[in-house]
């Protein structure tokens, strides 16, 4: 197969907008004849939705939750970036791309990464207009902070609950599509496969979670907006519902799946405290920019944190990296934290945490403006572990939080399988091998507000659509593998819970496939977590009836897909021979333990079509080139 | 670390045909350090193993914000600690051997679904009557030529903060939303973006809010007191002021 990222021609700076007046239209009048299924109603799927409802296009919007606005979208904190340069400090569109492509480790496709930062400056202007109430300045103008990975001032923010308001403006805007009839929303549906018609996709099964129904939906083109696969670690900071399913259905339905390998590790989350523990919880990466990353020099040394001077304390972020300090990109300062505890300097009961302390911050600055800038996040850090971070430095360690691969998609974020796109976290196509932080939010909103409201159209009026009605046999052929899967999982009564097996499964994928990877490492837990897979089938237990709310079933479901996808994600760590971003190999590293790239033998994109569990999937390689910026080694120094 | 033990006394119904009661659990080998949802997810295990079904919940995020979970704790919505959600509410906060009842939002607008899930929907259709600033993608101005002081920012921010749970609504005895409209409509309508719309939203969002059954407000101000982002009832004295507002002048409108 030769993947063609469908990139247009011309300079780098006027691709987008020259392309978008070449891009076929569909006439208003027509856009009504046109049905569109979203699934996932987080930043992207709800801009999205909203943005194709208001054009008049019919659109049916999908979500595993009660309410659209439950989408994990809503947990994200610290901000969203904009090449606005209100700073005066020098940003510029250019800018945010340079750093963004040089975050992703030049991992990432220079053409979208270019627009995305083309329309970071929109989306702040949409956002505004909707009331999101951003931070501000005296003057009444929009404030800003500074993230990880860049030298100038451009995250916007809300407080600590940027993704919060970001994700309700976008809800509210959908919900005044509902109001209007030209968005149909369904909650609690949970798309279970794919419908391809003719080579296209033109549907979807879905589990009414309510009452366990299987439902036919057909459309003409279907959406995917269903967040990231961090949950394949089983604890991560991604909500308990968060999962990969339907991205893995569709992968098995012919959608290349690309970079499953790229998995960002957030430095500053709260440590894990027990086995029971379900979730993890991210402190900001904003706190980096008035807290201080330190250990104890010396191994071992369990004093108190105040009782330990200065000077026997290593604040290694500084030490290593003076020029970004403790604002290094995520990867960097995930990996550090890690050398340190691995070297025995770690603190807490663990042993496997690392101090972020404010105390030089709230001297300078005084308690007041350091609870306006974070004081959701100290309170919820206190409430989880209740110690005071106004008087005691936070203790945190690195956790799965955000993952850099997704199904492949080409410029205009169609998939390889015409008519089915993806959009934000579910693809795989702008951060590369690392995030940089606050730009998550900025993705799925480019993605939902303005790309897809431009592609999409040139899609339908480019195409011929026979019929698909929901009783053709492509719908009965997928509700029946559907319906197969669900009996055999609940027939199998066997002896431990979904919840012990994906315990197990994301042990495996921290320990071997977490921060640091080797070939051993990998090769044994692809052999594990087949034998997993094994085990799973033949002895999980789940409880209940098929026809009714069964969160065992959900569970189960997703955790079965876990298993198979985990696989793929393994292999995918084992074929890329280098270090780059998110994805660290023990065997690639410089003298100093840094990411150690191979430019010549691995500047592509590994995009993997499926064949089934028993046979090897099969690795297409999406070239990188870099004409517009100078690819080198990363340094933060 | 020391390890507790409780009572469990938990509403089960399997659906909403069906009568409910309460049924005792022991939550056994319990952690200071387990967060409430957490206990029950050990609980479920335990009730699995044994073949039965385990209790339904609805949860998300795990740390506050989604506003899934919603749960009565011995008779307070959310549970005992201030500002705080049922999943971020930490077993350190019970005393060991405690009995703890556990049961749904109980609301007529919040319909129940099966054990402690009940159905919210009814939130999502009152946004969709005017829970919003009408501007269709790309029409929006660049945005500072809109300045907005930053004291109106920071109050618009408070109401925004609103998580959807519900809990004032299960606090009520009337089963009130004014809470939660009411911050929903203070959020639009301190910023100058929300003027356009300021009356219909109001007329709108509370006719809604009537049509789904909620009930009046009697100003006891429960809903303040259990809502996790600790939303002021000013919100409603304000709802009700731009309501009369808006009534007025669509009355006297020619």
């Amino acid at each position: 197969m030769i993947l063609d990222g469908q990139v247009p021609g011309g300079p780098i700076a006027d691709k987008w907008s020259k392309h978008k007046s070449d891009m076929s239209l569909v006439n208003p009048a027509n856009r009504r004849k046109y049905d569109v299924i979203v699934v996932g109603t987080g930043l992207a799927g709800a801009s999205a939705a909203a943005s194709l409802g208001e054009m008049g296009y019919n659109v049916k919007a999908f979500t595993i939750l009660d309410s659209p606005r439950r989408a994990h979208s809503i947990a994200a904190q610290g901000g969203i970036n904009a090449a606005k340069n209100y700073k005066n400090d020098g940003d510029s569109v250019h800018r945010l791309f340079y750093d963004t492509v040089k975050g992703g480790d030049y991992r990432a496709r220079e053409s979208n990464v270019h627009r995305l930062a083309e329309l970071s400056v929109n989306i702040i202007d949409q956002a505004a207009a909707q009331g999101v109430p951003f931070a501000r300045e005296y003057g009444g103008m929009l404030d800003n902070r500074s993230f990880g990975g860049a030298q100038v001032s451009r995250t916007f923010y809300a407080r600590g609950q940027t993704g919060q308001q970001l994700l309700i403006g976008a809800y509210q805007a959908m919900m005044r599509q509902v109001d209007s009839g030209q968005v149909k929303l369904f909650t609690r549906r949970e798309m279970l496969d794919l419908v391809v018609v003719d080579g296209k996709a033109r549907g979807i099964i879905a589990r009414n979670l309510l009452n366990g129904e299987l439902e036919h939906y057909a459309a003409h083109a279907v959406l995917l907006c269903t967040g990231g696969y961090g949950n394949v670690y089983f604890l991560s900071t991604n909500a308990g519902n968060s999962n990969v399913s339907a991205g893995w259905r569709c992968a098995k339905r012919g959608a290349l799946f690309a970079n499953p390998c790229y998995t960002q590790i957030h430095p500053t989350c709260i440590p894990e405290s027990g086995e029971y523990q379900a979730k993890l919880t991210l402190m900001s990466e904003s706190l980096r920019n008035d807290g201080r990353v330190w250990v104890p020099q010396k191994d071992g040394d369990n004093r108190p944190p105040e009782l330990i001077p200065e000077n026997e304390r290593d604040f290694f972020l500084e030490r290593k990296y003076p020029s970004f300090g403790n604002l290094v990109p995520r990867d960097v300062a995930s990996r550090n934290v890690k050398e340190a505890c691995d070297a025995g300097r770690g603190v807490g009961l663990t042993g496997r945490a690392v101090y972020l302390d404010f105390a030089d911050s709230v001297r300078r600055l005084g308690s007041d403006v350091i609870a306006d800038r974070y004081g959701n996040l100290f309170d919820m850090y206190y409430k989880i572990t209740n110690e005071n971070p106004y008087e005691v430095p936070m203790k945190i360690y690195p956790a799965i939080h955000y993952t850099m691969g997704g199904t492949w998609v080409d410029y205009h974020l169609m998939s390889s399988v015409p008519g089915l796109f993806v959009l934000g976290e579910a693809n795989f196509s702008d951060h590369g091998a690392n995030r940089l932080g606050a730009s998550a939010l900025m993705q799925g909103l480019a993605d939902g507000y303005f790309v897809i409201p431009a592609t999409l159209p040139n899609y339908l009026a480019n195409e011929t659509f026979g019929d698909a009605p929901t009783h053709s046999d492509p719908f009965k052929e997928a509700r029946n593998s559907v319906q197969s899967r669900i009996e055999t999982l609940s027939m199998i009564n066997g002896s431990r819970t979904v919840l012990e097996f994906h315990r197990e499964l994301g042990g495996i994928m921290w320990n071997q496939v977490g921060m640091a990877r080797n070939e051993a490492g990998l090769k044994d837990a692809l052999v594990k977590v087949r034998e997993l897979r094994e085990q799973y089938w033949q002895d999980v237990k789940v409880v209940g009836h098929t026809e009714d709310l069964n969160k065992q079933l959900e569970f189960g479901l997703r955790v079965a897909d876990y298993m198979e996808f985990s696989e793929l994600l393994i292999r995918d760590a084992l074929a890329r021979r280098e270090s780059c971003g998110g994805h660290f190999r023990e065997e690639y590293q410089t003298e100093e333990g840094e990411a150690k790239r191979d430019d010549e033998n691995f500047s592509y994109v590994a995009a993997w079509e499926t064949h089934g569990n028993d046979r090897e999937p099969e690795l297409h390689k999406e070239q990188l080139s870099f004409e517009n910026v100078e690819v080198k080694m990363r340094s933060y120094k | 670390m020391s390890e507790m033990t409780f009572n469990l006394r938990v509403w089960r119904q399997a659906n909403s045909e069906s009568s409910g009661r309460l049924v005792d659990y022991t939550a056994e080998r319990i952690s200071e350090h387990m967060s409430f949802l957490e206990m029950l997810d050990i609980v479920n295990d335990k009730i699995i193993l044994e073949g039965d079904d385990p209790i339904a919940y609805d949860f998300d995020c795990r740390e506050g914000i989604c506003g899934s979970c919603g749960i009565v704790i011995n008779g307070v919505p959310h549970g005992p600690n201030p500002g705080t959600t049922s999943c971020q509410l930490f077993m350190r906060h019970f005393k060991a051997d405690e009995t703890i009842t556990i049961e749904p939002w109980r609301a007529k607008s919040f319909p129940l679904i099966k054990d402690l899930v009940v159905d919210r929907s009814s939130f999502d259709r009152i946004i969709a009557t005017g829970g919003y600033i009408s501007c269709n993608t790309g029409a929006a101005p660049e945005a500072n030529n809109t300045p907005i002081p930053k004291d109106i920012a920071d109050e618009a921010f408070d109401a925004a903060a609103c998580i959807g749970c519900g809990a004032c609504v299960a606090a009520c005895k009337n089963a009130s939303a004014v809470l939660f409209v009411g911050a929903k409509l203070q959020h639009l309508a301190l910023m100058p973006q929300g003027q356009a719309e300021r009356d219909r939203r109001a007329l709108r969002m509370v006719d809604q809010m009537e049509a789904e059954g909620f009930g009046a407000c009697s100003n006891e101000g429960e809903c303040e007191a259990v809502c996790p982002k600790e939303i002021s009832t000013k919100h409603i004295a304000r709802l009700n002021r731009d309501y009369m507002r808006a009534a007025v002048k669509q009355a006297l409108r020619p």
